[in-house]
């Protein structure tokens, strides 16, 4: 038992470790091309990330929306969809929460106003994402399309109404919420002083800690784990397939649109027209890495702010879209390596039983 | 006697171990239709790739009119005027009919395309052979018989003299296939030579001259139509000694004493399937008015050649193909509209085809494949319940003896007779009153055979109701108390197991004769 539980640890961890190994040598390729040592510059990297508190909060800051919206993209893949909505979804929650917290009246009782704009951005997020799930149900529309489009829709929607409607003159925001905030860590961790890191990264943490429950203690997940390997089969055995993806895509809709609320109840406490900034495409990097297990989109997540982070830190050194490019090999290696790795290991594995 | 279009002798062919022809011939005089019949897998379907260029043979000669040919390309036999329709169309769907003709052969005009010429040039072909088709049509929105003519147009247009039709009327329906039939001859009248590719009987006798029996990847006969009889082609085609000799019914004891039952059949059918219509996903109708009843402790084999209906039949009973028309009902309960769910609960247990598109989620454990479809029993709390899941695997694992004895591996680490154990065991693991088993032995080793069907007999004389699905006529008639024949979407026939032997039921799986006995 103990045995098969370390080679599962080994074949899910070793394939990123490989992509990384790979990504830091072509790395070193291109930081040389810069005229640069690549220990200098690596080392500055995991300096400017975790080498001082600053630095290591605004990890965790990244670290929690990349994990609300890279939980929405692995639960939906599990279930056989790729959502590439995230970035809509993101948006769309911190819009719902925003526009909550507006509302409500000053002086709300946090234990009140903060679990209502929780809700109204997973409200917002369920219909984000059950859209394009009930669309694929009903009429066979394809996921992906509509996700991609329903992210220009969305933003532009929003775009619309906070320029017509709900900013601030001058800017491209709304008004600051009156309630629902939620603390900074640094409230709790003076030395994180200045970070936007905030409590929503708790709420990260649990949402991860409930997917791996839904997903592989509970019999939905079962069900929602069935069809994505096999939805022939998975009807087979009485599983309403089209509505495993409607739960699936508004389960998805829910956890990246929660992601949005680290912005607005935890940072800036407002909605601003393109706080996104990409999360929701960086996402699906997360939820791959992270191969659609709960916890590895954590560490995936960690592992994507680290590299956003540290490479603000190495601007002097070398261009910040070398940090881009770090990340694109990672994800290509990653997606290259998978297979290669498990079956280099396996083959290894006969060869030491023979 | 060399001006024969085709003349194809000692034609060897094999693939790894796999021998599809063994000096098979096929002699083709001019100016006729001419059958090549044969069950599925006789070596038909390689013989013709040979003749259309598509394959080359191992051994063996092939000679198109009189010229020696063996081993020639497909742009040699175009060239040379063999024409091959295939089964599964080869059309652009998003070009029209005119289009599609063309293709591949454009009248140009300079370097364009010339439009107005090709719709020219096929309407006069349409016109001369009758394949009635609307030439600006696109394909796409074509029915299935329209779209078989546009293919046989093509290879008209490409200048064929000599026609190969494989399976042509597979996709059609009666009308079409008469339409068919008026075309073939006036192209045969006009001078063509057309083999016709059939398990059909009825088909045979209808249209052609002279006729090759395939078995087993050699021509074991050759007679003129006109000479003999449904009955001589249906016994050249299964081939009598291979059908009795067969060691799996030896291995198993013999048809009537495995047939005895432990208490005869008792009761109100618990399954009732009425007048039930189902079609396939082109929306062909593929199961067309079949009706029948099975009691507690009775074993409906059905028996027939693959693809007439068996497969959707059973769909449409388990609930994953929609039923157009007609009822099916449980222990006296209607589900004709009722969810996979809804039916399981009835008590149905469906073993099916495909154990590894259907049967299994090949990523799961054993352990979690046991309760697939009762996952929500297996949970306590809205939590899955580990411990009861491993202990049932543990005791599902021991009764029904699959191999290695452990419920943690993937499903996909099994072998696939043990693999079939996990579906028979977790289908038949819990309370049912019906099971429908379809290929219940496919792909698993004699062992596993005989522990499936001593399961199903049990089952039997527990006083389950058993709908038995299967390709092996021999399973078929092993098994069961009454045997239908699946011809064509309909039950050609129904007989008492003791009536019914290979030699009764084969004219009726290749459609040389239907009798409705429900």
């Amino acid at each position: 038992m103990n045995e098969s539980l370390l080679r599962r640890a080994e074949e899910a961890l070793l394939p990123p470790i490989v992509a990384l190994l790979i990504a830091l040598i072509l790395g070193d390729v291109l930081i040389l091309l810069f005229g640069e040592s690549p220990l200098h510059v690596y080392g500055r990297m995991i300096e400017g990330a975790w080498g001082n508190p600053y630095g290591f909060a605004q990890v965790l800051y990244k670290t929690t929306t990349l994990t609300f919206a890279g939980l929405g993209i692995a639960l939906a893949l599990r279930a056989g969809l790729f959502n590439i909505g995230a970035e809509g979804q993101l948006a769309a929650g911190a819009f719902g929460a925003a526009v909550m917290g507006i509302t409500l009246p000053a002086g709300t009782p946090a234990l009140l106003a903060v679990p209502l704009c929780l809700l109204a951005a997973a409200a917002a997020g369920l219909l984000a994402g059950g859209l394009p799930g009930v669309l694929k149900t009903k009429f066979g529309a394809h996921e992906v399309i509509v996700t991609i489009m329903l992210n220009f829709v969305i933003l532009a929607l929003l775009n619309w109404v906070i320029v017509e409607h709900l900013r601030v003159a001058d800017t491209l925001h709304t008004a600051e919420i009156r309630a629902g905030a939620v603390p900074r860590l640094s409230e709790f961790i003076p030395a994180f002083h200045g970070s936007a890191t905030n409590v929503t990264f708790l709420f990260a943490m649990a949402a991860a800690a409930w997917c791996w429950w839904y997903l592989f203690r509970t019999p939905g997940g079962y069900a929602l784990r069935a069809t994505g390997l096999q939805p022939e089969a998975a009807e087979y055995s009485g599983i309403r397939v089209g509505r495993v993806w409607m739960k699936a895509m508004a389960l998805a809709g829910v956890l990246a649109a929660l992601g949005g609320t680290n912005f607005v109840l935890g940072y800036k406490h407002y909605y601003e027209d393109g706080f996104t900034g990409g999360s929701g495409f960086l996402a699906i990097a997360v939820a791959i890495v992270g191969r659609n297990h709960p916890f590895g989109v954590v560490l995936a997540a960690f592992f994507f702010a680290t590299l956003s982070q540290g490479g603000l830190a190495i601007h002097a050194l070398v261009p910040k879209q070398m940090v881009e490019v770090l990340q694109g090999v990672v994800i290509l290696a990653m997606a290259a390596s998978v297979p290669e790795v498990q079956r280099a290991l396996r083959g290894a594995r006969k060869a030491v039983a023979a | 006697m060399s001006s024969h279009p085709i003349r194809m002798a000692g034609i060897d062919k094999s693939f790894g171990p796999v021998r599809a022809n063994r000096g098979a011939s096929l002699d083709v005089a001019p100016g006729e239709i001419h059958a090549l019949v044969g069950e599925n897998g006789a070596g038909k379907s390689t013989l013709m790739k040979i003749l259309g260029g598509l394959i080359r043979p191992d051994a063996g000669t092939v000679e198109i009119n009189g010229s020696d040919v063996t081993g020639w390309s497909t742009s040699d036999a175009i060239a040379a005027g063999v024409g091959v329709v295939h089964q599964h169309f080869m059309l652009v769907p998003t070009l029209t009919v005119a289009e599609n003709v063309v293709l591949g052969n454009e009248p140009k005009r300079g370097v364009m395309f010339d439009r107005t010429r090709a719709l020219a040039d096929v309407n006069a072909l349409i016109q001369q052979t009758g394949l009635i088709v609307p030439a600006d049509r696109r394909v796409a929105e074509l029915s299935v018989g329209e779209a078989q003519r546009v293919e046989i147009l093509k290879t008209l247009y490409r200048g064929a003299k000599i026609l190969i039709l494989d399976e042509p009327t597979a996709v059609l329906s009666p009308p079409d296939v008469q339409e068919l039939w008026t075309v073939l001859r006036k192209l045969r009248d006009d001078g063509a030579t057309i083999v016709l590719i059939t398990h059909r009987l009825d088909e045979v006798i209808g249209i052609s001259q002279t006729i090759t029996v395939m078995r087993a990847g050699a021509s074991v006969g050759r007679m003129k139509t006109s000479e003999t009889t449904p009955a001589e082609i249906a016994k050249t085609m299964v081939g009598r000694d291979v059908v009795l000799s067969a060691p799996l019914r030896e291995a198993i004891g013999g048809t009537a004493a495995t047939a005895e039952h432990a208490i005869a059949p008792v009761g109100a059918p618990v399954l009732e399937v009425t007048d039930l219509a189902v079609n396939d996903s082109r929306r062909v109708r593929v199961v067309d008015g079949v009706t029948f009843a099975i009691r507690p402790g009775e074993v409906l084999g059905i028996a027939g050649v693959e693809g007439n209906g068996q497969t959707e039949l059973v769909e449409a009973i388990a609930g994953l193909r929609d039923i157009v028309s007609g009822s099916v009902s449980v222990s006296g309960r209607d589900i004709t509209r009722a969810t996979v769910k809804e039916r399981r609960d009835a008590g149905i247990a469906h073993v099916p085809e495909d154990r590894h598109r259907r049967g299994l989620i090949l990523e799961y454990s054993i352990a979690e494949n046991l309760v697939l479809g009762a996952q929500q029993e297996f949970s306590r709390y809205g939590s899955l319940d580990g411990d009861r899941i491993g202990e049932h695997a543990r005791e599902q694992i021991t009764k029904f003896d699959v191999r290695p004895p452990s419920a943690a591996p993937a499903a996909r680490t099994l072998s696939g007779g043990n693999q079939q154990k996990v579906v028979i065991a977790r289908e038949m693991g819990r309370s049912f009153t019906v099971l429908l088993a379809a290929q219940p032995t496919r792909g698993v080793d004699v062992g596993a055979i005989e522990f499936i069907h001593r399961q199903i007999r049990e089952a039997r004389d527990a006083g389950k109701a058993i709908l038995l699905v299967s390709a092996e006529l021999n399973e078929v008639l092993a098994l069961s108390d009454k045997v239908a024949v699946m011809y064509r979407g309909k039950f050609a026939v129904t007989l008492p197991a003791r009536e019914a032997t290979p030699e009764v039921l084969g004219p009726y799986m290749t459609g040389g004769k239907s009798r409705d006995a429900a």
